[in-house]
């Protein structure tokens, strides 16, 4: 199955299986090695990208699904030269550890914080990032991050 | 240099900038041309044994490579996965450890077990294959409780009582005395559930052969490459060391259970060899649930005897430790040494006797997670403590005051076998105190109950042993390896600096940490350091990182390697400025003739011992690069107070924490952000086994929670924000004055959460974890009895 698609801005047209998820085609067609996997169960966050917008978890979006999407990830979002103020957040907040949980943490936090409208308050980031686990953090300095960054975005 | 990068600041991360970007290098972002992919075929029963394996049809199936069982692997002369550490029973018999073939051949013995690899050209044909592969199974009855597995059905034919051991430590004599005189016995009895370390990157492995050269290279997902290439050369049998190189590139999250040297990369880094191609596997997450080991799983009964003014005379500690199937790779040290010995705590118990059996059962391997033994043991003394409080009327901060070791007695010797070298427990119970505005306690409660609702408060005054290990101790112990750390530090020609170091960062922040040492020490800016680590190829032989050791054991090894490079750069520039040698002196990256205005920086003494023309090749070798290794003389002893208050609704059984205070002495703190973070992510983990977690296995012996549906992992939504501070009694022994502080948050946290819940609920006891179920079960049963422990005021 031929599918086209829009990644970080630039037109892509990968062949798959039937059954390749959108996942699979980030990481293993695209060589995008920043979206995750850390479950087989749609329950961790790792995976998380934005399709058409909305932050989606790409491990349950089947490839066929994402065919005519616009795909942003992490490596889309910004450069060490340049970074996205979620990013800048995470690094000034110690919001990361061993960095597994990141890039899915802070996809998800951008379109929190997005769709949050500036109200965000520390219960409705907690409540906000339910689907996004990390082992390392505590989610501590997470929480403080993605509020800081609702003031900076 | 008190600088903004040096020791004692808190530099922003070296790391961050390629994981914020997606720029991170995980094993299973590797791949090798060619590559094959590897499936493993796992056990359906907890117990069976192996008729017969029919691998025709998944060898026939369109993409598979190869097909291997535990036949092939032992016909290759692979050996079994060791334990490395061996305990003695009371008398004086050695442990004993059924064979572990890292592919089942006669029997499997836990659910998830693998009997066969699947090889393919893509994950899918291996997938298709390893559903073709067909096993006679003869199902045998399960033994899966612990508390009657010693009487149980014999597992291994080569383990009577399912018994690995039976392992005692302390005075029993004068501890039974101590219970002879006591005014009052405060009896726990104890389950410290099974937990699943679950860090969020699956375990992977991408195995390599260079048929030229006969080398093997393996990616994966280790704390300790140096181990798992000494494992697997020396007892496995792949490879010898020097043809063998291991590597661990980015890791994410360890916490104990990415130490030791499992079945699948194994068989992984074998079948490179085999198939003369490269062989990459990444756990599914159920893989992980089935196959990680699980940590904890100790069933227990202790006893604190009191004087009649709350003194603590003696403790009495009767523990069954789940070993699991098999004997994992450090399984036997963690309810042993790294438990019995803790039991004293922060108190002056004299008398102390710890009996442990540790047992076998048809679950997963149970080894070493985030604290190993250390929580469990500060679950046993903190819940007795507490116990003993209520039961005799005394405030649980002041009956802890009054048995603290004070800090006119260190260095202090336990009645079970360590020396604290420094503390001042009483400090951090203050600070604490402080935080949680313990004044003010009584009036939350009234507030709480007037709201229908329960408040309690709950401390634990945790002590652990860290700084892994002083090697003639833990060798004579039991321990089969030295556990020094090696520290390299290559100073470039312009004076940048390289550090190499055996420790490996798996979220630790050693790149950031290690970089502000020597940027403080030889005054080199921060960015021109750069920290490499997590390759056998790079570094000497070294022990890897667990246990809170790496500033403590490898961040000495750098600051001894930093020492030698000033040593010989004071040499190389009194030669240069005509100077005697103990003449210079080193501050801030120049070297200075003591009272003159004559100096040379530390770029210029570089650079002289790389391009020497000035130089006393006579007498000094050219370069600039020393190495060191460290063994240290002790453990480190962080302790701390750690102090939550819970909000309990009585109609739904939902524990809210609604403060956690962690006040911890790490000795000496290189960077308080990166501190703050180890912590956080501990108190998460402890929290997360008193409220939410727990591995559980059916009597069938199938894991119930082998899911994110079934195992509940702590979220964002679960937890609080958490009040962290420290108080600082150096550390006596290593050049940084540094404890470590990996571990503190899992290892007191999960006492102080469950003393507040049963103070809330006005009971002697709640199982954890406390979920809602079980919390409502207990608030239900204390309504409608009379009886129930109340805290002392
Ligand atoms: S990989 Fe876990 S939710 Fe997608
Ligand atoms: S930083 Fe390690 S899982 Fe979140």
């Amino acid at each position: 199955m031929e599918i086209t698609l829009t990644v970080n801005g630039a037109a892509k047209a990968v062949d798959v299986p039937d059954n390749a998820l959108l996942v699979d085609v980030l990481r293993e067609s695209l060589g995008l090695t920043g979206t995750h996997v850390g479950c087989d169960t749609s329950q961790c966050g790792a995976c998380v990208v934005h399709m058409n917008g909305d932050a989606v978890k790409s491990c349950t979006v089947l490839a066929g699904q994402a065919d005519g999407a616009d795909v942003t990830t992490i490596e889309g979002i910004g450069n060490p030269d340049d970074l996205h103020p979620m990013q800048e957040a995470f690094r000034d907040n110690h919001a990361l550890q061993c960095g597994f949980c990141t890039p899915g943490m802070i996809m998800s936090a951008i379109d929190l914080v997005q769709k949050g409208g500036g109200a965000l308050d520390e219960a409705a980031v907690r409540d906000g990032l339910e689907g996004n686990l990390c082992r390392c953090t505590g989610y501590h300095n997470i929480v403080k991050a993605v509020l800081a960054a609702q003031s900076s975005m | 240099m008190a600088s903004e990068t040096g020791i004692g600041a808190s530099v922003k991360r070296k790391e961050d900038a390629r994981f914020i970007t997606g720029a991170g290098n995980y094993t299973d972002d590797i791949n090798a041309p060619g590559q094959t992919h590897a499936v493993f075929v796992r056990s359906p029963y907890a117990r069976a044994r192996i008729n017969g394996i029919d691998t025709a049809a998944a060898a026939a199936t369109d993409g598979v490579v190869a097909v291997f069982t535990g036949a092939d692997l032992a016909a290759d002369e692979i050996g079994d996965l060791p334990c490395g550490w061996l305990v003695k029973s009371k008398d004086g018999s050695d442990m004993v450890a059924p064979p572990h073939p890292p592919i089942a051949t006669e029997a499997v013995n836990y659910v998830g077990e693998p009997y066969a690899v699947v090889i393919g050209e893509t994950l899918e044909a291996a997938r298709n294959g390893a559903e073709a592969v067909d096993a006679d199974f003869e199902e045998r009855p399960a033994v899966v409780d612990l508390a009657t597995a010693a009487s149980a059905d014999q597992i291994h034919e080569s383990v009577p009582n399912n018994q690995a051991y039976d392992w005692e430590l302390g005075d029993k004599a004068a501890t039974d005395a101590a219970f002879d005189g006591a005014h009052h016995v405060a009896t726990v009895d104890i389950v410290n559930n099974r937990l699943i370390p679950n860090a969020i990157e699956p375990r992977a492995a991408l195995g390599e052969y260079d048929a030229a050269a006969g080398t093997y290279t393996l990616h994966t997902t280790s704390q300790n490459p140096h181990l798992e290439r000494l494992v697997l050369a020396a007892f496995v049998n792949v490879a010898p060391e020097a043809r063998l190189r291991v590597i661990s590139p980015d890791v994410g999250g360890g916490f104990g259970s990415k130490i030791f040297v499992y079945a699948e990369e194994t068989a992984v880094i074998w079948a490179a060899g085999k198939v003369r191609r490269p062989v990459k596997w990444r756990a599914e997450r159920s893989e992980s649930f089935l196959a990680d080991a699980h940590g904890r799983d100790h069933v227990t009964t202790a006893q604190l005897a009191l004087d009649q003014n709350g003194k603590f005379l003696g403790l009495r500690v009767k523990t069954k430790a789940n070993m699991g199937a098999y004997l994992s790779t450090f399984a036997s040290s963690v309810p042993t040494y790294l438990y019995g010995t803790l039991m004293a705590g922060q108190y002056t118990t004299p008398a102390i006797y710890v009996e442990v059996q540790s047992l076998y059962t048809n679950t997963a391997p149970v080894d070493a997670y985030r604290g190993a033994g250390r929580p469990e043991a500060t679950y046993v003394v903190e819940r007795c403590v507490e116990t003993a409080a209520r039961e005799m009327g005394i405030d649980p901060a002041e009956i802890r005051r009054r048995n603290f070791i004070q800090p006119g007695d260190f260095p202090y010797d336990t009645p079970v076998a360590l020396t604290y070298d420094t503390g001042d427990y009483e400090a951090s119970l203050d600070k604490a105190l402080g935080h949680i505005d313990y004044a003010g306690f009584g009036a939350r409660r009234a507030a709480s109950e007037s709201a229908g609702k329960k408040r309690g408060i709950g401390f634990s005054c945790y002590i652990e042993a860290c700084g892994l290990a002083p090697s003639q101790v833990a060798i004579s112990l039991g321990a089969g390896v030295g556990l020094f750390e090696v520290g390299e530090v290559r100073v470039d020609v312009t004076g940048s600096v390289t550090v190499v170091t055996g420790s490996h960062s798996h979220g630790q922040s050693h790149e950031t940490t290690f970089a502000q040492i020597i940027s403080d020490k030889l005054g080199v800016p921060f960015e021109n350091v750069t920290v490499l680590h997590g390759d056998t190829g790079r570094s000497d032989y070294a022990l890897g990182t667990y246990g809170s050791r790496s500033l403590a054991v490898g961040g000495s090894a750098i600051i001894k390697a930093t020492d030698k490079i000033i040593a010989k750069g004071k040499k190389i520039a009194a030669h240069i400025l005509e100077a005697q040698e103990d003449q210079m002196d080193f501050a801030d990256g120049t070297f200075t003739v003591v009272d003159s205005n004559q100096s040379i920086t530390f770029g210029e003494v570089a650079f002289a011992a790389y391009v020497p023309q000035n130089y006393p090749l006579e007498e000094l070798e050219p370069g600039l690069s020393e190495k060191a290794f460290y063994d240290p003389p002790n453990f480190t002893y962080p302790a701390g107070a750690h102090i939550c208050e819970v909000e309990v609704d009585p109609d739904t059984g939902v524990v809210d924490i609604v403060d956690f205070v962690a006040v911890d002495d790490f000795g000496h703190v290189v960077n308080p952000m990166i501190v703050e973070g180890q912590v956080h992510g501990g108190l998460a983990q402890g929290i997360g086994q008193a409220l939410l977690e727990h591995g559980v296995y059916d009597d069938a012996g199938q894991l119930l929670s082998g899911s994110y549906m079934d195992y509940t992992m702590p979220r964002a939504d679960d937890l609080p924000s958490f009040t962290v501070d420290t108080t600082v009694t150096p550390c006596t022994h290593n050049p940084l004055g540094v404890k470590g502080c990996g571990e503190a948050g899992a290892i007191g946290s999960t006492a102080a959460v469950m003393n507040a819940v049963t103070d809330a609920l006005g009971v002697a006891s709640v199982p954890m974890p406390a979920t809602p179920e079980t919390v409502w079960r207990a608030a239900s049963a204390r309504g409608s009895s009379a009886e129930g422990a109340e805290r002392g005021e």
